[in-house]
């Protein structure tokens, strides 16, 4: 590819996804570190409650965001905005992998009690939490 | 994690988060493209690999930076829970528990092993190797 033609593509539509996906998942990303530092501070570092709390807000975020600007949602928007929140903020400001190593290092100094509430908790919670947002979504789009 | 948090610690999250959810939605079109969309296989596949990396860089990665860079900004952002729930509501909604209940107990236990072997990974390659 000729840099006229990588030019050519990152300023055509899907340039400018892969643009707003890295923006909101970099912003995302900054949020999550600002919230996984202060959560100890709040609750104490007895257990992972910083990425718990960020995963539950994400996941509520995005199902709401979801089912808003969805086909019967009340919000329109295009699916480059859809994207940069979705993808994006709600993607990047939540993690997975903070999820599996905080529970490995609870396993890891035998604390296998916490190391299964973090796995049920984080499960249930979220997709409770995305359930709500989806919920609350609804309700605001039919009126 | 470990570390004075700084202005530049912000600075490589954001970074790595950026670079990791270009990574992660660049494996989502993949995946529907190849695998088809009645499963969220972009999602597993990815927090999969994402859990893999950030358990070897825990014991592998020794300095401040690359560790803020790599595990909390590349892993990060590359992994998602959101999605994941997103997608376990919705395979509910569409009637597909069985569906949604695979997605669960696979992700859970898929990226569990995966970051209990990045550990031994990490462990063999040596402690601070990077």
């Amino acid at each position: 590819m000729t840099p006229s033609r990588i030019w050519e593509w990152m300023s055509g539509p899907r340039g400018a996804i892969y643009f707003w996906i890295a923006l909101g998942s970099g912003l995302g990303g900054v949020a999550r570190l600002w919230c996984a530092n202060m959560a100890p501070l709040v609750f104490g570092e007895a257990f992972p409650w910083g990425i718990l709390l960020v995963n539950i807000a994400g996941s509520f975020v995005i199902g709401l965001f979801f089912a808003l600007t969805g086909p019967e949602g009340r919000l329109q928007v295009s699916t480059t905005a859809r994207q940069f929140v979705m993808t994006g903020l709600c993607g990047g400001y939540t993690t997975f992998s903070a999820f599996s190593l905080d529970t490995l290092h609870l396993m890891r100094d035998g604390r296998v009690l916490a190391a299964g509430a973090n796995v049920v908790l984080s499960v249930a919670l979220c997709i409770g939490a995305a359930w709500l947002g989806h919920a609350a979504a609804s309700r605001l789009s039919r009126r | 994690m470990e570390g004075a948090v700084t202005v530049e610690s912000y600075l490589w999250v954001m970074l790595g988060s950026a670079l990791g959810g270009v990574g992660r939605y660049g494996c989502a079109v993949l995946a529907v493209r190849h695998l088809g969309e009645s499963f969220p296989w972009g999602t597993l596949g990815v927090n999969i690999l994402g859990s893999f990396v950030i358990g070897l860089a825990d014991v592998a990665v020794a300095s401040g930076g690359a560790r803020y860079l790599l595990m909390a900004g590349l892993c990060g952002g590359y992994t998602t829970f959101s999605a994941f729930s997103l997608q376990t509501l919705n395979l509910l909604h569409e009637g597909h528990a069985a569906r949604a209940a695979a997605n669960v107990v696979a992700s859970v236990a898929a990226c569990l092993v995966s970051v209990w072997l990045g550990h031994l990974a990490g462990f063999a390659l040596g402690r601070g190797w990077l």
